[in-house]
């Protein structure tokens, strides 16, 4: 399963009768980690439902192609700020959460979560509630599930904002090795955790927003924190976020 | 452990009981009321225990009459909410129908009832049935439209069918609201059969009191009452025994105290 990359064009999306953006174009090379930076409100998250095909109250339009040109449905896998786990699964179950609603899940699938809950640390939880668990932990699992459904493309909205800067480290770094092989869109308001991931940054930035693309530090990722070039690149990026504002 | 943890839980209860056994005796000293007003908790006791086999009977119709129209009205309630949230027609035609069925007092409905369906066990049956079906169905409805955003856009990328996402995203979704319904109609079920067997019928705890009233026995009265009572309370600590075991996940969080 080799990832597809993904060509954007055409994308557009009103508010009321504001445009936010309009004509947008991008190009999201297979494999590789782009994050998506912007202020509150400059329509980065709907950019994101609009690629993952997701429900939106505002007029939008998007044309999206795939790099080898087999539609994108059905090879997303979507992990939101809030982890989503249902109360009514067990740990295991809500990693395997897609084969339980799509029907009854195999004894493959049940391997299958019990790996993916040993890769992110989790083994012997299998069997909990998820309201048993720790802001942290329960992100982790929504990383398992977002794993479970081997989708090729990940999509990612604040995935890590809402758990401690500690956490959202180890995270990071579990996230970086597990995503490896896929191509990942994610969309942040963390300029230091662009910096760690992304193989590319953009903003959505201006009115209506046009997408400035950023250069990254050199080095593979997860990037080190004590790189005196991220820090440096991550006092730009501040700038560069604060000058959207003034503009 | 567990012995002496349901014996913790039992005890505020029978303390009540205990205690609003004492007023009853203390008005009935303090005020002389007559004994065909009020009888006396001794009385009552005797005719418990002395027409045993008489309230039996009635309360083994009663029973019958309430458990049958819970569960039909449950099945209804359920299948209505179901149907609503996945078809929008009924939405549009049905749920204005269904608000304004409410406004129909249930006393006005049992005597057609009786006229359509005779004095058997049919009409209250039905009569509790109408009383469960509502809030059953609007909890029910009410919950499963209310599922969070974020599970839903999760369906969507699993790439669900509609009644996938109904039955598998929605309805678990729905439970806790549902639970709240399903508990008011287990404490309104008895309200329906009693006021079926009140408008007519030959049999039943209900007809056993008017009867008893009429023939001033009015301790029987009041040991028909008790029975009802009893049965309303187990009937709704049953309810949430199931809705315990229908949501293991809730543990004991809504009950334990600090």
């Amino acid at each position: 399963m080799s990832p597809p990359g993904l060509v954007l064009r055409h994308a557009s999306l009103t508010f009321g009768d504001r445009p936010l953006f309009q004509a947008l174009q991008a190009r999201f090379d297979a494999g590789s980690w782009t994050c998506l930076l912007g202020r509150s409100g400059s329509g980065k998250s709907s950019l994101l439902r609009m690629i993952a095909s997701l429900r939106l109250p505002d007029n939008h339009h998007l044309d999206l192609q795939t790099s080898d040109g087999i539609p994108l449905a059905g090879r997303v896998a979507w992990m939101a700020q809030q982890d989503l786990l249902v109360p009514w699964q067990r740990v295991a179950g809500n990693v395997m959460l897609s084969a339980h609603w799509q029907g009854r899940p195999t004894a493959a699938d049940r391997r299958r979560a019990e790996h993916l809950l040993a890769q992110v640390g989790l083994a012997d939880k299998a069997d909990r509630w998820p309201d048993e668990l720790s802001g942290g932990q329960r992100q982790r699992i929504a990383l398992a599930r977002t794993l479970f459904a081997d989708a090729s493309v990940v999509l990612m909205d604040e995935p890590f904002s809402a758990v401690d800067a500690i956490t959202r480290l180890e995270l990071h770094d579990l996230a970086s090795r597990l995503l490896a092989d896929r191509t990942v869109l994610m969309v942040t308001h963390d300029p230091l955790e662009a910096l760690r991931l992304a193989d590319r940054i953009l903003i959505l930035q201006g009115e209506p927003a046009r997408l400035v693309s950023i250069s990254v530090p050199p080095g593979d990722r997860p990037r080190s924190l004590d790189d005196s070039e991220l820090q440096r690149r991550q006092a730009e990026l501040v700038t560069q976020l604060r000058e959207t504002d003034d503009a | 452990m567990p012995e002496r943890a349901l014996l913790k839980r039992l005890v505020r209860p029978l303390l009540a009981l205990v205690t609003i056994v004492a007023i009853w005796q203390l008005v009935l000293t303090l005020t002389g009321v007559p004994r065909y007003i009020l009888p006396s908790p001794m009385a009552v006791g005797r005719a418990l225990i002395d027409q045993r086999g008489l309230l039996a009977h009635h309360a083994g119709i009663t029973a019958i009459e309430i458990v049958a129209g819970l569960i039909g009205g449950i099945l209804l309630g359920l299948t209505t909410a179901l149907a609503l949230a996945r078809f929008r027609a009924l939405r549009r035609t049905l749920l204005p129908l269904l608000l304004i069925s409410q406004a129909i007092p249930l006393f006005a409905l049992a005597p057609i009832l009786m006229l359509w369906l005779g004095y058997g066990l049919g009409p209250k049956i039905l009569m509790a049935m109408v009383i469960i079906y509502f809030p059953v169905a609007s909890t029910g409805y009410d919950g499963l439209r209310q599922t969070p955003q974020g599970w839903l856009d999760l369906a969507q990328t699993f790439g669900l069918t509609r009644r996938q996402r109904l039955l598998k995203v929605q309805l678990p979704a729905a439970l806790p609201s549902l639970a709240s319904g399903l508990r008011m109609a287990a404490s309104a079920a008895p309200i329906g059969a009693v006021i079926g067997e009140w408008v007519g019928s030959s049999q039943g705890l209900g007809y056993l009191m008017l009867n008893a009233n009429a023939r001033l026995q009015i301790d029987l009265m009041f040991a028909a009452l008790v029975v009802l009572v009893a049965f309303a309370v187990l009937l709704y600590f049953g309810v949430d025994a199931a809705l315990r075991l229908a949501m293991p996940w809730h543990h004991d969080r809504v009950e334990s105290e600090p």
